[in-house]
């Protein structure tokens, strides 16, 4: 039934976003982490979304017909590879020796747009699911 | 006179199935919307109604052609694979999505009340059917 189907599409594009708000939420956190060296300084991360293929039953059936996919797949998440800022800082107990210390990579700005980004994605596919759920339960009114 | 659903439901029955798979189609679309790459979808109501009649009318559907017994029917069903299209849009972003979310949810909100419309439609005409067997 193509109506149960939303459920799982808008239930896969809320999780994802929560994956989102949590990657951005520990960037966030993170952003004022220094470290000494180049290697341990955190980077932000990202997750990569991509289209979840419909599964073998759903493409073969041909009573689903219309299958375009069936929500979003978080692909895996990435660090960014944006240059780390490194700071003069030779007061610092994280200093090296040359009394440079690294800031990771985290663009405050950018990780404010996209967590009211994904707060707003979020809210949307609530209310799709929301609207389903009104659709499914008059569906089940019939003949009442 | 025997109780024909078919003619008593009418147009209805088979609105309300295409209306329940354009909203999956659209759901997809707004669950997309942060998908780099990915192209909103939707189906021509019309013309796939028009085709589910025709087919009912006893016109034969667009079928593929078997030239082995291991062949499948169709990937997508015939009826529908060629209605399922990719919108234009309207500014094409950066990233290659091409989901309007606003208007995704103007055309799935107005998607759920073709929806209801027919339900109810189909809902009187189960009414009309019990209250004309129980003969009050």
């Amino acid at each position: 039934m193509s109506l149960a189907n939303i459920f799982n599409i808008a239930g896969s594009a809320m999780s994802a976003q929560t994956i989102r708000l949590n990657t951005t939420a520990s960037n966030m956190a993170n952003a004022d982490s220094v470290s000494s060296s180049v290697g341990e300084t955190y980077r932000a991360r990202k997750p990569v979304f991509e289209l979840q293929a419909p599964s073998l039953e759903q493409v073969t059936d041909t009573d689903t017909g219309l299958v375009p996919g069936q929500g979003v797949h978080v692909a895996g998440i990435v660090e960014s590879q944006a240059p780390l800022r490194t700071a003069y800082e030779p007061s610092h107990p994280l200093a090296d020796e040359k009394g440079y210390v690294h800031y990771p990579n985290v663009n405050v700005v950018e990780e404010m747009a996209d967590m009211i980004s994904a707060s707003r994605s979020f809210q949307i596919n609530a209310e799709i699911m929301n609207t389903a759920k009104q659709m499914v339960q008059r569906a089940l009114t019939l003949g009442q | 006179m025997a109780i024909s659903f078919d003619k008593a439901l009418g147009i209805h029955e088979d609105a309300i199935g295409l209306r329940s798979k354009r909203a999956e189609v659209i759901a997809n679309n707004i669950a997309n919307a942060d998908t780099p790459n990915f192209q909103a979808r939707d189906i021509d109501f019309k013309s796939v109604l028009q085709g589910v009649q025709g087919a009912q009318q006893n016109q034969a559907p667009l079928k593929m052609v078997n030239t082995n017994a291991t062949h499948q029917d169709a990937v997508i069903h015939p009826d529908y694979a060629a209605e399922l299209l990719f919108r234009t849009p309207t500014q094409p972003s950066v990233d290659g999505n091409t989901v309007d979310v606003q208007e995704e949810m103007a055309r799935y909100t107005e998607n759920a009340l073709g929806y209801q419309a027919s339900f109810d439609f189909i809902n009187r005409k189960f009414k009309g059917l019990s209250s004309a067997i129980k003969g009050n």
